[in-house]
């Protein structure tokens, strides 16, 4: 039946040798291959929330009087959007949950797709011949960015209403064109004529989610056509991906992996409730939330707003309100200018041009891995800034002092995180047994008092990795000798 | 089908079943099984509770325990047979060259250099106009995609609708009277009309009470105090640095502050920042009271209000 099928497309198409070819792709075993894996599932539980999401959403600013079972916001005057909003958490069934399964997947998708640019970082796996596959997946970082602020932005309640002021001032602050990028966005003077909403709204499900889709597409066709990267072992060289074939085994424990991380999406859906806007109130203008967080990867821009001096200049006859503009728009526009041009710039620093296809372990690496950790160290600090007042509190300090710290710990702390980083890997790769897999010891006792240690067996699986790697083989019981020939060939009966 | 005879159909290199290559991970298959098959069995009967749950009562806690343990001894279930059941290898794929060879790249460079050279040379007019007209499209192309979108900023950002005579009332209209305020009491106001606005939002504070006729309250520099008037004095209520409401006002201190980084102004002294990244006093509404004890501005703000613009002199 499946052969049947399968001449019939075949036929047309011509598939069966490109197809057989695929189910005998081969991925590395390795737990932070996974990474990648979170972030592609999870954007699949983005799309799929969405959608559901989309047929109760309405889009539009127009106030109405809310009329839905949440008691407290009877008879008030709120925008569509926030009343179709709490509709969808209290009157659509399962509504609530899709909501907050669809804002927790956005969380987690942005999450692992940092992890694993990290991962890919670290390993050196952006090298010659993949440095698109980096730019391409930089490019969808930046866009889930995006597209997350234009999605928490859309309920229109009081706390993502105030994040949306906020981006208007931003773009406001943009010397020259500042003001009219502003105007054209918004339709005019803040809060606009109302179109914004839908604006965001059609940004946010359909044109982002479609370039991230191309984007997609490009990722994992690259990845198909220049195979994995994989680490050193035995049997791996330069030439060659030793693994999984990816039928049956890689799929069946990549799909396991989908439907756990949907699980873990949906759990902490129903029991970690996130952005109650129905306790935020809706937006408006001149009120204002004492709890004003953005969601996380928003943060370090938070942050670095926050622990900015206030420098505005004046000159030329020009405001030129450097204390937004510089953290706000020049410090992201630098950092994911660095993210882009890196595999470039580090390809330019070694003068390495060779293709790469085994991975590094970090510290072979101690520059690379200094630099990365330094970055990282600079946007974790600046991502705690955005938390000063919250310090500040648990503390009991004042909060002059808090932001005087940060000030002075985001430009030393990366430096020294730099020096720091690049010891321990010197160190490291003196240290011959480092990150080893270790085999247990049974320490006996003979009873003339003497200690005997015996090394236990490997763990099976570990025994796999001393076997010489071969082709995919097809499975059979036993070969019947008037089947096999010399070279291993199998004849086929029809 | 099976008449004919055998023939070779391509490499398929096989191995038998005792090969070392196709041993499952796990130690003890037999007991991975059946945790894969209690897991799946709960799999299935979670998604059943979900189904159920989804029926009877729409709560998110039973919704999402059920789903979860439903996706999650499935997926849990799949992957322990494909990680721990399945062969492991270690299996080999070889990788090639994806670059061509030199020859093959000669020739697509002739291809587009020699071939497309002489097709452009033969007729620069035909293919400078088109270039004319293909880059012009693209510029006229993007008048209605940007131009279109909203208005120019013009004078919009420099003005608010206070003007000489503007009455102070509440976000509900209501008119503010001179005794409405305690000393310490803050109220947002609006210009009538005007209820709402972002723009026009402006705090109002009573610092004291003053009697009709007594010497003003006298505001610190660089405040103006014959801008207040029985101690009352208004600020406009958005942020100099991103234009949050300032809403917060501490009367010990006498300070506003910003909720969103914290900028804090000092309200006895003309509301200049004293901390944070604001880098501008609030603008400052001037007061009067008119014959029946109505609140009233003297005139507009005398500078826009708001966070710093390009155009902002
Ligand atoms: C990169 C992918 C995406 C990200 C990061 C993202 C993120 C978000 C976030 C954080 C929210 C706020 C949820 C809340 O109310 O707490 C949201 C709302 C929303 N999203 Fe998305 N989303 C993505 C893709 C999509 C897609 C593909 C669709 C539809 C096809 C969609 C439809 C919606 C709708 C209708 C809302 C408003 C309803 C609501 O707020 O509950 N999203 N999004
Ligand atoms: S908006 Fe007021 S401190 Fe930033």
């Amino acid at each position: 039946m499946i052969d049947k099928s399968l001449r019939w497309v075949d036929d047309r198409l011509g598939v069966a040798k490109g197809g057989r070819t695929f189910l005998d792709k081969i991925f590395p075993d390795h737990w932070s291959f996974m990474l990648g894996e979170i972030a592609l599932y999870s954007f699949v539980v983005l799309l799929a929330t969405g959608v559901f999401l989309t047929l109760y959403y309405v889009p539009s600013a127009k106030e109405v009087i809310y009329h839905g079972s949440y008691l407290p916001l009877r008879g008030q005057r709120v925008s569509e959007a926030y009343a179709s909003t709490i509709g969808l958490s209290f009157d659509v069934k399962s509504g609530l949950l899709m909501r907050q399964a669809h804002h927790w997947a956005a969380d987690i998708f942005l999450g692992s797709i940092a992890v694993h640019m990290a991962r890919v970082f670290f390993t050196g796996a952006f090298r010659k011949p993949r440095e698109l596959n980096w730019v391409v997946g930089v490019s969808m970082l930046l866009l889930g960015i995006l597209n997350g602020f234009l999605g928490y932005s859309l309920p229109d309640d009081l706390v993502s209403g105030t994040g949306i002021r906020i981006a208007y001032s931003i773009l406001e602050s943009i010397p020259i064109v500042g003001s009219y990028i502003a105007f054209f966005l918004f339709g005019g003077n803040y809060p606009g004529n109302g179109i914004i909403i839908p604006r965001f709204f059609i940004i946010h499900v359909l044109i982002i989610p479609a370039i991230i889709v191309g984007l997609l597409a490009a990722h994992l066709g690259l990845l198909v056509k220049q195979k994995h990267t994989q680490f050193p072992g035995k049997g791996r060289t330069e030439h060659n991906v030793v693994g999984s074939p990816m039928f049956p085994t890689f799929m069946a424990k990549t799909t396991g992996f989908m439907f756990m991380t949907t699980a873990t999406i949906f759990l902490l859906a129903g029991f970690a409730q996130i952005n109650p806007i129905w306790q935020f109130g809706p937006y408006q203008p001149y009120q204002i939330s004492y709890a004003v967080q953005p969601d996380w990867y928003m943060g370090w821009l938070d942050g670095a707003l926050r622990i900015m001096p206030s420098w505005e200049f004046v000159g030329w006859g020009h405001t030129w309100p450097l204390e937004v503009f510089l953290p706000a728009v020049l410090f992201p526009g630098i950092v994911f200018n660095l993210f882009f041009a890196w595999p470039f710039l580090e390809a330019k620093l070694t003068k390495d041009r060779a293709y790469h296809n085994l991975l590094d372990r970090p510290r072979d690496r101690p520059k690379r891995t200094a630099a990365g950790a330094s970055v990282f160290m600079l946007l974790f600090m600046v991502f705690c800034a955005s938390s000063t007042d919250v310090l500040a509190n648990f503390f009991n300090v004042p909060l002059q002092s808090v932001l005087i710290t940060f000030r002075i710990i985001v430009i030393v702390l990366p430096i020294l995180t730099f020096f720091v980083t690049y010891q321990i890997c010197k160190e490291l790769q003196g240290y011959e047994a480092a990150g080893k897999r270790k085999h247990p010891v049974v320490v006996t006792l003979t009873p003339e008092g003497e200690y005997r240690t015996t090394e236990m067996a490997p763990h099976p699986g570990d025994g796999h990795e001393e076997i010489e790697p071969i082709p995919v083989p097809t499975f059979i019981n036993l070969v019947p000798p008037e089947l096999a020939t010399g070279s291993g060939v199998r004849r086929v009966m029809r | 089908m099976s008449d004919e005879s055998p023939q070779l159909t391509g490499a398929l290199p096989v191995a038998a079943l005792d090969d070392p290559h196709l041993q499952p991970y796990a130690a003890h298959p037999e007991r991975v099984n059946a945790v894969a098959v209690l897991s799946m069995v709960v799999g299935f009967l979670g998604f059943i509770g979900f189904g159920i749950t989804f029926w009877i009562s729409d709560q998110v806690q039973w919704e999402a325990a059920t789903l979860g343990v439903g996706l999650f001894g499935l997926g849990f279930g799949v992957a322990a047979w494909g990680k721990y059941l399945m062969p492991q290898g270690p299996f080999v794929e070889e990788r090639h060259d994806f670059h061509s060879t030199e020859a093959e790249r000669d020739a697509m460079s002739a291809a587009v250099l020699e071939r497309g050279g002489i097709v452009v040379k033969r007729r620069k007019v035909l293919g400078g106009l088109f270039a004319l007209g293909a880059g012009t499209f693209g510029v006229v192309a993007a008048f209605p995609l940007i131009r279109s979108l909203g208005p120019k900023p013009g004078r919009a950002l420099f003005t608010t609708n206070w003007k000489k005579d503007s009455l102070l009332v509440s976000l509900e209209g209501r008119p503010v009277k001179v005794s409405d305020l305690d000393v310490g009491g803050v109220l947002t106001v609006f210009p009538k009309g005007f209820e709402g606005s972002s723009p026009d939002q402006t705090i109002l504070i009573r610092l004291a009470d003053i009697a009709p006729g007594e010497p003003p309250f006298p505001l610190a520099p660089p405040g103006r105090s014959d801008w207040t008037v029985r101690g009352y004095v208004a600020y406009s209520k958005m942020c100099t640095h991103l234009g949050c409401p300032v809403g917060l006002y501490q009367e010990q201190t006498q300070q506003l502050v910003c909720p969103c980084h914290q900028s804090i102004f000092n309200v006895v002294a003309g509301a200049i920042p004293e901390f944070g990244p604001a880098p501008r006093p609030l603008p400052q509404l001037p007061l009067k009271v008119d014959a029946q004890g109505f609140l009233r501005s003297q005139a507009g703000y005398d500078q826009p209000v708001g966070p710093g613009f390009w155009e902002r002199p």
